[in-house]
């Protein structure tokens, strides 16, 4: 279909990384069905990188393919860079969206930085709980 | 692959007949229709054969045919030039909520004009009720529009009733018939309304060429000015094989309806009955008998239309969807979401529409190909995972 570019087809009709995973170190949502997206974004988190990530993902073909490429984007990164993943790289990596299909890369952006956020603020509490433990 | 084109409701491809009738009066006969010369005659006298077609066709005279470039054109000039023609009785139209938006938006210029508008609520099926409709007429109501079928879920409106109640009240009753002209029998003296619009891209004519029919004696004031085309009523040179094209469909449309609509409904109920038996958490919209021959729609819970209309047109399927990601304004369709279907479940909206060279051979290959596409979709959405955690929690 003319509306996508081959580079948002490819992710769409394969995206990559999809499923969820359990035990996720950081979980990130953004979007509700009704304004049509929604996506969950899962991180593992390795010594400072990422070192897993998965979505779900409920939208257009441009969400998926989105999902599917910052997914791509995330992987093995460290937290400082993944956090750098704007919806402006995303979409360049994709090689253009349509006009009115912006929006979704900035869903995608959003979730993983959102789930890095979550992974951060776990971290801090982790951290603060165990300094309370050695008082 | 297997190319299964399943959007008749988008278009229709034009007839070969109908092709061949064109094809004069764009190299031989291509003559002006207001030239006094014998080029002229030739072109005015296949005009006035296709206005005598048309009008055949919805039960009119050929006199109150007014053709147009669209059905859009249609309705913009007769909601926009009946309100017109009739403001110095009052400046109040009512529209059904599930109207096309050629008509909506139509309103929506008029009230920027000073015009009040009314949209009437719809059932959960799509059903415009009269009694609805008796209640929001008002002294000033000057002009009511409500769609004869609409296109996205099918339904089929009481015109007939609604036309009843809107005479006794004084107004001008308008029915975009787009969807159905030319696909259900059509007499608008027995349906009793004012006005009615047409399209000829839906009955297997040419896209550009529509109509308005206008009962004799109702004033419009003219959507184009210029020349005497027409009347006066849609100055502009004809299109003169886009008319001819009409005309032969509509002959076509008249005399081959019965036997296309037991086609139509034949693959309809089939896929119908059958989809949802093989995807679960699947509805159909629209009304279960008051419903176009060749019109199946469905929602498909917990995944978006965009995705799966794509996913179907890579195994050759087209159709349509009314999800928010095929709308440029990135909205779910008005039509479902006035039915009440929540939007999550409104943006799953998928329409399949049968036509002429559909087969159950393509309904067959439908029902093949969707359950692994609607899976994909559904492994990969949250909404689903999270329905699924639910069940099992609430199994506990």
């Amino acid at each position: 279909m003319p509306v996508y570019n081959e580079k948002v087809m490819e992710h769409f009709m394969s995206p990559r990384n999809v499923g969820e995973i359990e035990n996720a170190d950081g979980v990130g949502e953004v979007g509700n069905p009704v304004c049509g997206d929604m996506m969950t974004f899962y991180i593992k988190v390795n010594d400072n990188h990422i070192s897993d990530v998965k979505y779900k993902t409920f939208g257009c073909g441009a969400a998926i393919a989105v999902s599917s490429m910052v997914s791509e984007m995330a992987m093995g990164k460290t937290l400082e860079e993944a956090k750098k993943i704007t919806p402006a790289l995303v979409a360049k990596e994709l090689k253009g969206l349509p006009k009115n299909k912006y929006h979704c890369s900035n869903l995608g952006a959003q979730a993983l930085n959102k789930a890095i956020d979550n992974y951060l603020k776990k971290q801090g509490k982790a951290a603060k709980s165990q300094k309370g433990g050695k008082k | 692959m297997r190319e299964v084109y399943l959007d008749y409701v988008a278009t229709t491809p034009v007839l070969p007949e109908v092709l061949e009738a064109m094809l004069p009066y764009f190299r031989d006969a291509y003559g002006n229709v207001q030239s006094l010369h014998d080029w002229g005659d030739k072109a005015r006298e296949a005009v006035e054969e296709a206005r005598g077609k048309v009008a055949d066709l919805i039960g009119g005279e050929a006199e109150e045919i007014i053709f147009t470039a669209s059905g859009t054109e249609s309705n913009n000039s007769a909601i926009k030039g009946l309100a017109m023609a009739q403001q110095s009785k009052g400046k109040h139209i009512v529209v059904s909520a599930i109207e096309h938006f050629s008509v909506l938006h139509s309103a929506k210029t008029l009230e920027k004009l000073g015009f009040e508008v009314t949209e009437v609520p719809v059932d959960k099926h799509g059903i415009v009720d009269p009694d609805k409709v008796a209640r929001s007429l008002r002294k000033d109501t000057v002009l009511v529009s409500i769609t004869h079928a609409n296109n996205e879920v099918g339904t089929i409106e009481p015109i007939k009733e609604i036309a009843g109640v809107v005479k006794e009240s004084g107004a001008i009753f308008h029915t975009d018939a787009v969807a159905t002209a030319g696909t259900i029998p059509i007499d608008v003296r027995g349906l009793g309304v004012d006005a009615l619009s047409l399209a000829g891209n839906q009955f297997y004519g040419p896209k550009g060429a529509g109509a308005l029919w206008l009962k004799k004696g109702v004033r419009i004031i003219p959507f184009l000015d210029g020349g005497v085309q027409e009347e006066g009523r849609r100055a502009g040179t004809e299109d003169v094989p886009a008319i001819v094209g009409l005309g032969k469909a509509a002959e076509l449309a008249k005399t081959g309806m019965g036997a296309r609509a037991k086609h139509l409904s034949t693959l309809r109920d089939r896929l119908i009955a059958e989809l949802p038996n093989r995807i679960e958490h699947v509805t159909v919209t629209g009304h279960p008998t008051r419903r176009l021959p060749g019109h199946a729609s469905f929602c498909v819970e917990f995944i978006e239309g965009e995705a799966m209309l794509m996913l179907l047109n890579s195994q050759g399927i087209a159709v349509s969807s009314g999800s928010a990601c095929t709308s440029r304004a990135l909205k779910a369709s008005h039509v479902l979401i006035a039915m009440g279907i929540p939007h999550e479940i409104a943006q799953g909206s998928l329409l399949f529409s049968f036509g002429l060279d559909s087969t159950v051979g393509d309904v067959d290959y439908v029902l093949e190909t969707m359950p692994p596409i609607v899976d994909k979709l559904r492994q990969m959405s949250p909404l689903y995972a999270k329905f699924l955690k639910e069940q099992k929690g609430g199994k506990k």
